[in-house]
């Protein structure tokens, strides 16, 4: 579904994501790890046609992201790590323009995917409040919601988890796997168990480079007996220090 | 479409939209009834048009500054640009809504127009080719804006530069000018000066003639700097 075949950004003389590769089909659920800084989010936003790549490709459904941009963006839902959105519209507003931008135009099709997705977010006792004065939890549940509104091939999170309490990470944690059966979903966490709780692969990536790619499982048993953050930082730190 | 909705009804949103209408329209009223409006005792808008340009430099900037450096700012431009629109309509879409934003204002200044008719027997040709060439400023001024809010992230800069370029823009071929340059400078640069000027080509237009040159003045500049804020924000 989403392939990647050696993505490279700059920034200038900074190299930010150096030849990054992998393949995701539906029922993927790919959890991105790293340090911060280390190309996850540079990453995510080439493949959402953002930011476009210095060299390499990206192609979702067969689209090439630099060529067919428009195609691509229709197949995906992202969720910016900021979760943007406009403060002073309402939870019902945003959802309604961001559906209306994606083509949903058809009044009872709008209504339903905005009922659906409301639900599904556990929105409904805010949904007329201006975004701006709603907490970080709702925020951030106002950007799933606009993520998944259409129903999208492929989902990109960029740190959905960020900033919840236990309770809301659980609840976003079991959406999520309660929507990857005819998905293929990447997200991008700091937070490594919940890798381990939800996702079928792992990709591990620092100053740019994938340094892991393997199973949950795979990863854990690098190190038997160790926990899953041990394992994560003796890579990481290595190639500090290196 | 959508994202002229979403901007058209942003500027309703929060309190900023009612104010710039409000200072818009008390300072074209204010000025038009201070340049003598009642007493030159003639059935026409002059006195609201001849200060109209120099309005709007302030005005137009103010409606514009937001397009977006705001989006740029919270980061919503993320958002923007990874739904299925390309960027010439988001670029199209937002500069449409802010120019009927203005178009309000504008059209609050039938007031005036409406009193003359009122009061006297005007020449609603002139007051109409007048109100094309207000709108027409509007387009310019505003695509001008466009261009330095998409380079900033920050609203007041984009504020402050696009005055400076509109006021500039504007200064260019003043009477004034021409005086205070007339002795120093070639005749045919005081010309190209003035041509490129939007006083004189809004001055023609507020006196009834609707000249090609004016027309295309306005329209190539507007369509130039829509270009330009399209490469800026592809960037």
């Amino acid at each position: 579904m989403v392939k990647v075949d050696r993505l490279v950004k700059d920034y200038g003389t900074l190299r930010a994501v150096d030849g990054v590769s992998f393949t995701i089909n539906k029922g993927d659920i790919l959890g991105f790890l790293g340090p911060n800084g280390a190309g996850k989010s540079t990453t995510m936003k080439m493949i959402t046609g953002f930011l476009t790549p210095t060299s390499g490709t990206a192609t979702v459904d067969g689209f090439d992201v630099a060529k067919d941009p428009i195609e691509v963006k229709k197949r995906i839902g992202y969720l910016p790590e900021s979760s943007a959105a406009y403060p002073e519209m309402t939870v019902v507003e945003f959802l309604t323009y961001v559906a209306e931008a994606r083509g949903i135009t058809d009044m009872d099709q709008l209504q339903s995917r905005l009922a659906d997705v409301i639900v599904k977010c556990h929105l409904d006792s805010v949904k007329y409040r201006a975004i701006e004065n709603l907490s970080k939890g709702y925020r951030q549940r106002v950007g799933v919601a606009q993520a998944i509104i259409h129903d999208p091939q492929v989902l990109i999170l960029d740190e959905p988890t960020d900033g919840l309490d236990p309770n809301q990470k659980h609840e976003v944690r079991k959406l999520i796997q309660a929507m990857s059966a005819d998905k293929a979903i990447v997200l991008s966490t700091h937070i490594l168990e919940e890798v381990e709780a939800i996702c079928n692969r792992v990709i591990i990536i620092d100053q740019g480079k994938v340094l892991v790619d393997e199973t949950p499982a795979e990863f854990k048993a690098r190190k038997p007996g160790a926990t899953i953050d041990e394992v994560f930082r003796e890579l990481t730190n290595k190639t500090v220090l290196a | 479409m959508p994202i002229f909705k979403k901007e058209f009804l942003g500027y309703f949103r929060s309190p900023v939209g009612y104010v710039i209408l409000a200072v818009f329209h008390i300072m074209v009223i204010g000025l038009a009834l201070y340049s003598g409006y009642y007493s030159r005792n003639e059935a026409s808008l002059n006195s609201l048009f001849r200060p109209l340009p120099w309005i709007l430099i302030v005005f137009i900037p103010a409606v514009g500054m937001r397009l977006w450096a705001e989006e740029k700012r919270s980061g919503s431009i993320e958002l923007l640009f990874t739904l299925p629109i390309s960027p010439r309509s988001a670029v199209v879409a937002k500069f449409l809504a802010a120019l009927a934003f203005i178009g309000i204002g504008l059209c609050l200044t039938f007031s005036l127009a409406l009193t003359t008719g009122y009061l006297g027997d005007p020449d609603w040709g002139v007051i109409f080719s007048g109100y094309i060439g207000a709108i027409l400023t509007a387009s310019a001024f505003l695509s001008i804006t466009a261009v330095c809010s998409a380079l900033t992230k920050n609203q007041v800069i984009a504020f402050v530069i696009s005055v400076m370029i509109c006021l500039f823009a504007t200064l260019m071929g003043s009477d004034w000018l021409a005086q205070f340059l007339g002795s120093s400078v070639p005749t045919a640069l005081l010309d190209f000066l003035r041509l490129m000027s939007f006083e004189q080509h809004f001055s023609t237009m507020s006196k009834g003639l609707i000249d090609i040159s004016a027309l295309s003045f306005y329209l190539v500049l507007t369509l130039a700097c829509l270009g330009i804020n399209m490469i800026v924000i592809e960037r």
